[in-house]
């Protein structure tokens, strides 16, 4: 049995779905806990996470449960006890359980989740949208968009790194485009089980510093916290825990790279750390997008430059902490940021990450315009040729500093 | 009736400012952290011990766990914590626990 899990695993490289690379993903890190509640596209993570435990090839406790609800709940009290809790949602699931998912980043618990993206309903749509996870974006947990399959395995390995980071102590997201992503094959890289166990922390024995269940040691946590200050009674520090959670967002910006250069150095994969920049040393433009369409911006980028324009692409490749200073970094050379994305503001002009990128580039002395870009929104086939219009666009943008449109939307049919 | 033991805050939470916080809030179980909840309440239930036969479903019924068991084996009440939810009322068997609204006269009193 040993031997056959052992050459199994040594296989170099193997042809899987995005799905299956976050159950793998899961299945490396050693999690114990899974809940799960099937959603499409999300389902097949969960369905290779169960027979990988039927199986006896992982050992975790596999629950299942009525909803979406309880899916997060049961990881919060599973997480509570000190243990390494993995599951997947999608869309109106991920909606479902929205009030857990502040309940596990106000407790600080490190759950990590797969998260298939698609439209929210109605009318009805089960493709690739970010409208689902960005309605969760400011709900404390970390938002990770991946591009390729080989990035969904290995984010989902880091994940575990940074969110059981004493400094960051916080759940996160993993992101990959419903269909596009998660039912397209790719070959994706797979290191030895040993060499996982050695770059992952180990799980404490006792629970997590901050706080375990313990019968002989009952406590409270998460109490009731008063409006007023710490003079008037000493259970008011409400805001001062809010802003903990604050404090820890910014402590994970520099444990993320860290994080990603000590998995180059180890495994030799690198996908970026907050942002991934290609072709962006010289360039007037820079299309920012999230997801596949970051990895098929690069194609577009090759062909604008063999044209002669001096464009890059930028991956977001971490939504939240949004990389604020590496965009005010690159904003010193580049004049126009295209943002690229799935979803919506309703009541404001673009989509969110657009909305984001504004209000982090608003005081920026060199005043960069950021062009919002909607395309692709319920799963709508987005094509090199929509990002080569939107790079020309930019780049008559930037030519005369002036933006001519408040918001380019790509592919609707008028 | 045991010796109630008040455990303060101090005990767990010595923090004073923001840096000495937790990621998350804790406290060591006490007594009424909210201060004395039994003015919250519209009735009062009262235990009668003749009619009492000491099964206690009404110590195990009690959601705010006020119940408490005396030398002599009744229950009393700790009607400084007790809300007046009445569901012991309901749930004696033997119908030995009544309840008496409350008096505005009563409060100034205690």
């Amino acid at each position: 049995m040993v031997t056959v899990q052992k050459m199994e695993l040594k296989a170099a490289a193997r042809i899987i779905s995005g799905n299956e690379a976050c159950a793998w993903g899961a299945r490396y890190a050693r999690v114990q806990v899974i809940s799960a509640y099937p959603i499409t596209p999300q389902t097949t993570i969960v369905e290779r996470l169960s027979d990988f435990v039927e199986q006896g090839e992982m050992n975790a406790e596999y629950i299942r449960v009525e909803s979406e609800h309880s899916v997060m709940a049961s990881l919060i009290g599973a997480a509570y006890n000190g243990v390494r809790t993995y599951s997947a949602t999608s869309g109106q699931g991920l909606a479902y359980m929205h009030e857990m998912l502040h309940w596990a980043a106000g407790a600080r618990l490190p759950i990590v989740m797969g998260i298939a993206m698609r439209g929210m309903a109605p009318p009805w749509n089960i493709w690739a949208d970010n409208q689902d996870v960005m309605a969760a974006r400011d709900t404390g947990w970390m938002i990770f968009f991946a591009s390729t399959h080989q990035e969904i395995f290995d984010t989902t390995i880091q994940m575990y790194k940074i969110c059981e980071n004493h400094n960051v102590f916080l759940p996160a997201f993993i992101c990959l485009e419903g269909f596009v992503m998660s039912h397209t094959e790719m070959p994706v890289y797979m290191p030895d089980q040993e060499l996982v166990d050695e770059f992952l922390p180990e799980i404490p024995k006792n629970g997590w510093p901050h706080f375990f269940l313990d019968p002989d040691r009952p406590i409270t946590h998460g109490n009731l916290q008063n409006p007023g200050g710490p003079a008037i009674s000493p259970d008011c520090w409400y805001y001062e825990y809010r802003y903990l959670i604050q404090k820890a967002m910014e402590n994970a910006k520099q444990v993320i790279i860290d994080v990603a250069e000590e998995y180059q150095k180890k495994f030799g994969l690198y996908h970026g750390d907050l942002i991934e920049k290609y072709r962006c040393d010289d360039a007037e433009v820079a299309l920012v997008s999230i997801g596949s369409l970051a990895d098929q911006a690069k194609v577009a980028v090759d062909l604008m430059r063999d044209m002669g324009y001096k464009v890059g692409a930028i991956k977001l490749r971490c939504y939240k902490p949004f990389p604020a200073e590496q965009f005010q970094e690159l904003a010193n050379r580049i004049r126009v940021f295209p943002v690229m994305e799935r979803s919506m503001a309703f009541g404001l002009t673009g989509g969110i990450a657009s909305v984001d990128l504004k209000a982090v580039l608003y005081h920026h002395p060199k005043h960069p315009l950021v062009l919002p870009v909607i395309a692709g929104v319920g799963g709508r086939d987005v094509r090199v040729e929509d990002q080569i219009e939107v790079l020309k666009a930019a780049v008559e943008m930037a030519e005369t500093n002036e933006l001519k449109k408040d918001v380019i939307l790509s592919g609707l049919h008028q | 009736m045991p010796e109630k033991k008040y455990w303060k805050w101090k005990e767990i939470e010595t923090h004073k400012c923001i840096d000495d916080l937790p990621p998350v809030p804790l406290s060591l179980p006490n007594y009424g952290s909210m201060g004395a909840t039994g003015d919250w309440r519209t009735f009062r239930p009262i235990i009668n011990t003749d009619k009492c036969n000491q099964c206690y479903f009404c110590w195990m019924y009690c959601p705010e766990a006020v119940i408490d068991i005396d030398s002599d084996g009744y229950p009393t009440i700790d009607l400084d914590y007790c809300k007046g939810c009445l569901i012991c009322v309901h749930e004696c068997p033997k119908k030995a626990i009544d309840q008496m609204r409350e008096k505005k006269e009563q409060y100034e009193e205690e």
